[in-house]
């Protein structure tokens, strides 16, 4: 908060280093190998750059948040048990329809529903908290334990369908990077940006939340209200992010922990931007290699989600901040 | 003015505090003395809206606690609890800062920047500004937490046992602020405080509480008294008077 103090020039500095790398992924994903009709393969790139983007968003902020509230920084959104929510719904789908009714589902429709029932969820989930102060260990205990009830119910569907549609299904529960849903990209971007805008708007709350609830409440910061719409913008952000490409586990806390270091400060106005930028970065520049470089031999979420794991090993052998 | 009425509290089935009410008068320094779990932190928890108000009704300056926007509230109390597990990762003038957050919203402009250096010096923090928490002792993480209190700029500060972790030095010069604070500031002290002597020497008011009710209010002289000092703390010690002043030995 002390913006007199040479230590955040630094941090900008850093920022905008940042940004221009960022920048300089975004350039190259457009440019590198064109070929063909431009303007198709230009607009191409341009829809799946914005589906990037927008998961790199929704992600970085899901995690900062999610980690304030928490006071955890070694915790992920995915512990509330949305991605579970959304690998029974596929399950669920694939059950009732089959491999073909399945592929052939309205993808806005699904999109939709999807969006809303893991948002209902989370508001199921958070409305006690918001009625009484209840701990928010025990709400995250309560996502931990229905995320594993929906995760051995999907397991349980998929021993009955058919191997054709499992391995269909196996597809849609990791994160897919490569396939465009320029139907999405559109509503996704709306969710999206409102709740970027509102993180920014509620920076400087996030920062005194980030204190501790009593500290927070004596600066008169609501706490339960404020963690509650904090969790349920996480819920919507996660939610967006998961219909997009599907379930991604550890990106969040490997971009959220490569940004502390880099700019050094849990202030929000700081950290929620470096959290963005570290994000597009890893996926755009990441996506670009693995078009460009590695052909497509490899998967990037597979990548991106082992380098979260070790650095989440990492982080807790060394038993502090990273 | 602090209006407590007919104040009770329930914690899982343990009853923490019985029909307390009490009224404090604006200005002065007020000491909560008492044993271990006679609800002194409780009851300052309530005060300070920390803590859900069960029954009874607290209102300062006329505005009930419970009914009374936080933010409204930020800038009329102050409160510094026992047990801080603030973020770490933090410098001490960040943290000071942060008590200026009722007032402006985050945005410190020069006048803000003035108040929070002015808090800085004033707790002697100005060597560890820009010093992370965690790199602190406890005595100075400490200070640097009664200081963003004392920023928040309040006309009520509630401590909850600040002298914790000071040494002689700072405890004496804690007390003395806060003194200063009531007489100089016409600011309103509420304080939990372990050490009777050190209720005696600074306060205006001390409350004494055991087992959830409230056994006496009164000034220093009224309440350092051998008999008093038995019922509320269940052991003898001896009063003595040293230089006009009533001193304790509760040592041995």
């Amino acid at each position: 908060m002390a913006e007199a103090r040479p230590v955040p020039d630094r941090a900008a500095w850093r920022l905008a280093a940042l940004a221009a790398l960022a920048l300089l992924c975004v350039a190259a994903f457009m440019s590198i190998g064109l070929r063909g009709n431009l303007l198709f393969v230009l607009e191409l790139r341009a829809m799946r750059l914005a589906s990037l983007i927008e998961v790199a968003v929704a992600v970085a902020l899901a995690t900062v948040l999610f980690q304030t509230v928490t006071a955890n920084r070694i915790l992920t959104p995915s512990i509330m048990g949305l991605d579970s929510l959304y690998l029974l719904c596929q399950t669920v789908l694939v059950f009732v329809f089959g491999g073909f009714g399945f592929a052939n589902l309205d993808a806005r429709l699904k999109f939709g529903g999807e969006i809303a029932l893991m948002v209902g969820f989370s508001l199921a989930l958070f409305m006690p908290m918001l009625r009484s102060r209840i701990d928010v260990m025990l709400l995250l205990l309560t996502g931990v334990v229905l995320g594993l009830l929906f995760r051995s119910l999907s397991s349980l569907l998929a021993r009955m369908i058919d191997p054709n549609d499992f391995a269909l299904l196996q597809g849609a529960s990791f994160a897919d990077f490569n396939t465009v849903r320029a139907d999405l990209v559109a509503a996704g971007g709306v969710v999206i940006g409102v709740g970027a805008l509102l993180a920014w708007r509620y920076r400087h709350v996030l920062d005194v939340m980030g204190l501790a609830p009593d500290t927070a409440v004596g600066l008169g910061v609501s706490w339960s209200r404020a963690a509650a719409a904090a969790l349920l913008l996480v819920a919507s952000l996660v939610a967006v992010s998961t219909a997009l490409v599907g379930p991604i586990y550890l990106f969040g806390l490997l971009v959220v922990a490569i940004a502390e270091r880099i700019v050094d400060t849990r202030r929000h106005a700081v950290l929620l931007p470096a959290a963005i930028l570290v994000a597009v970065v890893t996926l755009v520049g990441g996506q670009t290699v693995f078009q460009h470089v590695v052909k497509g031999q490899s998967a990037l979420s597979v990548v991106i989600e082992f380098a979260g794991g070790l650095l989440f090993l990492l982080m807790l052998l060394n038993g502090r901040r990273p | 003015m602090i209006e407590i009425e007919r104040v009770s509290l329930q914690l899982q089935g343990a009853q923490i505090l019985h029909d307390i009410s009490l009224t404090l008068p604006k200005g002065g320094v007020t000491a909560l003395v008492g044993p271990n779990g006679a609800g002194k932190s409780s009851l300052l928890s309530l005060i300070a809206r920390l803590s859900p108000l069960q029954t009874g009704s607290i209102r300062i300056d006329g505005m009930p606690v419970d009914a009374t926007p936080g933010s409204v509230l930020a800038r009329r109390i102050a409160i510094l609890r026992q047990d801080n597990a603030v973020a770490s990762r933090l410098r001490v003038a960040e943290l000071v800062g942060f008590g200026r957050f009722p007032h402006s919203r985050g945005r410190l402009d020069a006048k803000e920047r003035a108040l929070v250096a002015e808090a800085i010096a004033r707790f002697d923090l100005t060597d560890l500004a820009d010093r992370y928490l965690d790199t602190l002792s406890g005595g100075q993480r400490q200070r640097a937490l009664v200081a963003m209190a004392y920023c928040q700029g309040t006309d009520y500060l509630m401590l909850d046992e600040p002298l914790n972790n000071l040494d002689m030095r700072y405890g004496r010069e804690l007390m003395g602020t806060l003194r200063r604070l009531a007489d100089g500031d016409g600011r309103s002290i509420l304080i939990v405080l372990h050490d009777i002597n050190h209720a005696a020497a600074y306060a205006d008011r001390i409350v004494a509480m055991r087992c959830g009710r409230v056994v006496a209010v009164g000034t220093a002289a009224e309440i350092i008294d051998a008999d008093l000092l038995e019922r509320v703390f269940g052991f003898r010690m001896r009063v003595e008077s040293i230089g006009g002043r009533r001193v304790v030995l509760h040592h041995r």
